[in-house]
């Protein structure tokens, strides 16, 4: 699984993870994050301007 | 990444001429104090009541203009070292208690004290404004990613009965921004007002629906204590309790009047931040980013004092979780004539407003219609007025590029 980075604040999206706080179980993929995610902690950065960050072995 | 390595690096070589005048953050909300101390120790005069709204409207602007501005800025790379240096995080901190504190005196002072109505109103306001410097507190750390800063918010705002604001502001509105979809970015032609009446109940509803969402994605009701807006309106509601039960019923109307012109602080903070500025809608119907040039600015030195550097707009929106030591000017960005309480003050008289900013917001947006947020019913004589001319697609894309 793999994890995603804001550009703009550091916030971190792991696959593994999820995010309670915002409702997605862990192992929630990325791509079944709604399309109009937009950075929990900065709301700046849209869906598309997330990075990813690495790969783990799946 | 090596930002840490920086952090442990540079800071020695740059020192930042700020830091101990942050503590003016925290004497200036103290101004609310002034009026019932000097009432109750000096001599029990109505005036003195007077002297923190006086301060506000006409000390501050003044000295705003004869302090002038500030153009200094850290450098990029001591950035992180000011980020990290926990001395700011404890002026935030420090400013919590004397929040509380200076509202609970001014709560008390009307309740115990046999005043007329124009000392009621006197400390009224002086109260709303503790509330205004309070969303201001709130405002700098509900941004942060700690817990203990993202609570801090929330027994903040619980003052003012505005702990939705929290939601709303990160959630919300740094999304909408500057777009006809924020209730909290004002539009070229609308007044104050008028703004107040799309402002409050819309942000309180973008805020109820945003948490709706995310409890339900949790699998929770609306109505779980895990809803943060539901928090701070707790303790509010405990906080007023306990003051009416204490002081008597006739303190709801006071205390709603309180609350009511603490919140018309922030209607005031955010229809001057962006007052007619829009991002533009790009082809798969998203806007563009938030630019610096999509956000209002003030430089000047005392008022960004009172304020964390929230007069440094375009930064902050730029960068939302940047704590407040590190926000930065630049040139060239849209820019207000006085600081944010000269603006208030001019903002209560439309027609002045409109005189002082429209010039200035045309200025800013290179006369590009298609870069102004009007409001729908003014657009047309506004146009007419200001002589513009919707720019053909081709030139209004190449207008952007250069």
């Amino acid at each position: 699984m793999s994890a995603y980075l804001c550009p703009e604040c550091g916030y971190v999206y792991e696959e593994t993870l999820g995010d309670a706080h915002m409702g997605f179980a862990p192992g929630t993929p990325w791509a079944e994050l709604p399309a109009d995610f937009v950075c929990p902690d900065c709301a700046i950065s849209y869906k598309e301007d997330f990075s990813r960050r690495n790969d783990a072995a799946a | 990444m090596n930002s840490s390595a920086l952090a442990s690096e540079l800071p020695s070589e740059y020192v930042d001429h700020k830091r101990h005048l942050w503590l003016f953050s925290l004497l200036v909300p103290c101004i609310a104090l002034i009026g019932p101390l000097m009432y109750l120790f000096v001599s029990p005069k109505l005036l003195w009541l007077w002297l923190p709204t006086l301060f506000s409207y006409l000390v501050i602007p003044v000295l705003d203009a004869i302090i002038g501005e500030d153009r200094s800025n850290p450098p990029e790379d001591a950035v992180p070292g000011l980020e990290a240096d926990p001395y700011y995080r404890y002026v935030t901190f420090a400013l919590v208690p004397i929040l509380w504190v200076s509202f609970l005196v001014s709560v008390v002072f009307i309740g115990t004290q046999d005043l007329p109505w124009h000392g009621v109103l006197a400390v009224i306001i002086a109260a709303g404004g503790t509330l205004g410097y309070g969303l201001n507190l709130g405002h700098e750390m509900g941004h942060k990613k700690t817990t203990l800063e993202r609570w801090l918010a929330k027994v903040t705002l619980a003052l003012g009965f505005y702990g939705h604001f929290f939601v709303e502001h990160n959630r919300g509105h740094h999304r909408d921004v500057a777009t006809p979809a924020d209730p909290a970015s004002s539009r070229m032609g609308e007044s104050i007002y008028r703004f107040v009446f799309r402002e409050m109940p819309g942000a309180f509803f973008r805020a109820w629906d945003l948490e709706a969402e995310r409890l339900d994605r949790c699998g929770k009701s609306v109505w779980s204590l895990q809803n943060e807006i539901i928090q701070p309106a707790l303790i509010s509601i405990v906080l007023y309790g306990v003051l009416v039960a204490f002081l008597g019923l006739e303190m709801i109307p006071v205390l709603l009047l309180i609350a009511f012109w603490g919140a018309f602080q922030l209607t005031q903070a955010n229809y001057i931040e962006h007052y007619g500025l829009l991002r533009k809608q790009q082809p798969n119907g998203r806007y563009e980013r938030c630019q610096p040039y999509h956000s209002w600015n003030s430089n000047h030195l005392f008022s960004n004092w009172a304020l964390f550097h929230l007069q440094r707009h375009s930064d902050h929106h730029a960068h939302p979780t940047r704590r407040y030591q590190s926000l930065r000017d630049f040139p060239d960005l849209p820019r207000l004539p006085n600081g944010y309480f000269g603006m208030y003050l001019i903002a209560y008289f439309p027609s002045l407003w409109f005189k002082i900013m429209d010039k200035r917001l045309l200025e800013a947006v290179n006369r590009d219609p298609s870069r102004i947020n009007f409001e729908p019913a003014k657009r047309e004589r506004l146009m007419r007025q200001y002589g513009l001319e919707e720019v053909a697609k081709v030139t209004d894309d190449a207008g952007v590029a250069a």
